[in-house]
């Protein structure tokens, strides 16, 4: 065991450095990589603003801004993973499991449905803002609702966040049921490819709202790598070593809304990023969290932009959902992990 | 070959020949011309093919079936899901899409980089589907034997539909299912291409209690009292073929089941609306109505 502890503990730096690297060169890739062959030099020439009109479209409008949403939903998803795993001391927890996902699909799936009856009355210039803003709306109402159900005589419980967290997503399930029911052929189309996700659908301005909120939710999840660490002792133990754990539930259940809420209106649900890059990463070093949450961000970016350059140059000119390539992209190698690693250590 | 399909040919054939006819004049009319041609839509691929210019065609969406060699050129993914970059590595000069073609954010991004993006109308009802000709030839530089086949299909259909009102006796009725979601059939209610294309041809639509495609229970099949089945052949075949869905409780029950009827057509070339439709109009009704569609001369 003490020698097991110690191996990871080697390789931590190696690890963030290599994970480091690893997105690095991912991101370069997804700038040269692309159905249109674009020379290396070109990718150069047209960064520095002197490419073609077509060049610079793609680079500038198709390639930058996907790389963009998918460091950003990479970083978002598998943060908010891991400090969700870590509050509520549950390893299948994900922002799925609260209901954060289900509530930003509701909210997509609601204006997708009944989007041309009320866009009509609205003004042109927010009209586009109007899925995302729905999405982002509903993954905040989820968090706020589950939180403060779960929240009695002053204490949050964990357990009723979780069972909160299930009942809520049933109640999305079946309001989504109902609006695939009342939509038409071509609503329906689109909210079934909504839910599959894409980093392609969204625009510069998305884009950068998305990178924003992310930008701005992670660091308040990273600084709390203590506390997280304190909660795996239980509650009563992180209470006594001083730790003001409501605020703490409560800042990192309103920065994962924001981080997931944010993505997940941009780039739709995008499924086991959240779920599995944490473990990823606790197999690989260990579950400190002052370094496990950096290296899931760094495993999310490199997961989701990985995935994604797959889905662009399997087939093209076609594109399948970016969802079949994370889950077959990540699955495999978190079995190979597991399977490496031996039973016994991860429990 | 009965005499009707033989002249929806001859129409096809004489707009392939009018548009090598025109060659010169379409592009001397200082209309633009397009040299590298992606389509998203089936409908509009047929059209294009119609025109002669097939050959111009390098890419197309999944649900361009139609002419067989349209299936050949690459494969653009879904109408509604299509990648710009994978567009913009084929080349194109134009990208016809169909009204609903998506994402809009993709034609932004293609537009940006250059590339003419022309959205096609809505075809609602049949007698739209000559604007949607009309609006393939003026994008390809083709307006006027767009226009010749246009006027040639709104003929055609006149002429079908006339034949259609003179038939006697009690129309059918006619339930279309799109396909079996979890079991359930899912049918063609109102608002539908399918309900139209069950009204051009003369019968009357079961499924008209629901509006767009729903599933609709067992019990509700049963009491909609089909006398025929219709469905597009792809589907009936993933199904299980023509046989195993009579055979189904909620289909054997029916007239339709008793009977043994029941209808399977191209999916696109029956709910399409593209240069085909008075052909599908004209091979529905013989279908539904049997000999007295002969008798009206279909």
């Amino acid at each position: 065991m003490e020698a097991a502890i110690e191996a990871r503990r080697r390789l931590r730096v190696p690890t963030i450095a290599g994970l480091s690297l690893l997105v690095v060169g991912l991101a370069l890739a997804g700038l040269a990589l692309g159905p249109v062959d674009i020379a290396p030099s070109r990718v150069i020439a047209t960064l520095a603003g002197g490419g073609s009109a077509a060049e610079s479209a793609i680079i500038w409008q198709i390639r930058l801004p996907r790389i963009v949403l998918g460091l950003a939903t990479g970083a978002a998803l598998a943060v908010a993973g891991a400090a969700l795993q870590g509050v509520l001391r549950n390893p299948l927890a994900d922002p799925g499991l609260i209901g954060v996902t289900g509530g930003a699909s509701l909210g997509a799936v609601a204006t997708i449905v009944l989007g041309s009856t009320i866009a009509g009355q609205l003004p042109e210039p927010i009209r586009p803002w109007l899925l995302p803003i729905a999405a982002f709306l509903g993954a905040a109402l989820v968090i706020a609702f589950v939180f403060a159900l779960a929240r009695r005589g002053g204490e949050t419980s964990v357990a009723t966040l979780i069972l909160a967290g299930v009942a809520v997503n049933a109640i999305a399930g079946a309001a989504i049921g109902a609006f695939v029911y009342v939509s038409d052929d071509s609503q329906l189309r689109d909210l079934t490819f909504w839910t599959m996700g894409a980093l392609g659908g969204a625009g510069w301005p998305l884009v950068l709202v998305a990178a924003c909120l992310v930008s701005i939710a992670l660091p308040a999840l990273l600084g709390r790598a203590r506390d997280l660490d304190l909660f795996q002792l239980g509650e009563r133990a992180a209470f006594h070593a001083g730790l003001d754990i409501e605020r703490s539930k409560r800042v990192i259940g309103l920065s994962v809304a924001v981080a997931v809420g944010g993505v997940t209106a941009a780039a739709g649900p995008i499924g086991f990023i959240g779920l599995v890059a944490p473990h990823l990463v606790r197999l690989a070093i260990g579950p400190r969290h002052a370094l496990l949450l950096p290296a899931s961000a760094l495993t999310g970016m490199a997961l989701v932009l990985a995935a994604d350059l797959a889905v662009r140059l399997a087939v093209p000119p076609a594109e399948p959902p970016i969802g079949l390539a994370t889950s077959l992209i990540g699955g495999p190698f978190f079995l190979w992990l597991l399977l490496r690693g031996g039973r016994g250590r991860y429990a | 070959m009965t005499l009707e399909r033989r002249r929806a040919l001859a129409v096809i054939a004489a707009a392939a020949a009018g548009g090598a006819a025109f060659l010169f004049i379409g592009e001397a009319s200082g209309e633009p011309t397009a040299e590298r041609i992606v389509v998203a839509g089936g409908d509009l691929t047929e059209i294009v093919f119609a025109l002669g210019l097939g050959d111009r065609v390098v890419g197309v969406d999944q649900t361009s079936t139609w002419p067989p060699e349209a299936t050949s050129r690459s494969q653009i993914g879904y109408v509604r899901r299509v990648s710009p970059e994978g567009i913009l590595s084929l080349a194109p000069d134009l990208v016809l899409v169909a009204h609903d073609a998506g994402p809009d954010i993709a034609f932004e991004q293609l537009e940006a980089a250059g590339v003419r993006v022309a959205r096609a109308p809505e075809a609602d009802t049949a007698d739209e589907i000559a604007e949607k000709i009309a609006f393939v030839g003026s994008s390809l530089g083709r307006s006027a034997e767009a226009e010749q086949m246009a006027r040639q299909m709104s003929d055609a259909l006149n002429e079908i539909r006339a034949k259609v009102a003179t038939l006697e006796g009690r129309p059918p009725r006619v339930l279309f299912i799109l396909s079996f979601q979890s079991g359930a059939p899912l049918i063609g209610g109102t608002e539908t291409t399918a309900d139209r294309m069950i009204t051009l041809a003369g019968g009357e639509n079961a499924g008209a209690s629901v509006s767009g495609y729903k599933p609709m229970s067992r019990e509700a099949i049963i009491a909609a009292a089909p006398d025929i089945v219709l469905m597009m052949s792809q589907h009936a075949e993933r199904f299980g073929g023509i046989e195993t869905i009579l055979a189904r409780p909620e289909i054997a029950l029916t007239p339709a089941g008793q009977a043994g009827r029941a209808v399977a057509m191209d999916g696109m070339l029956l709910l399409g609306f593209g240069p085909r439709t008075p052909e599908a109009i004209a091979e529905l009704a013989r279908a539904l109505h049997a000999e007295r569609a002969v008798a009206a001369g279909l």
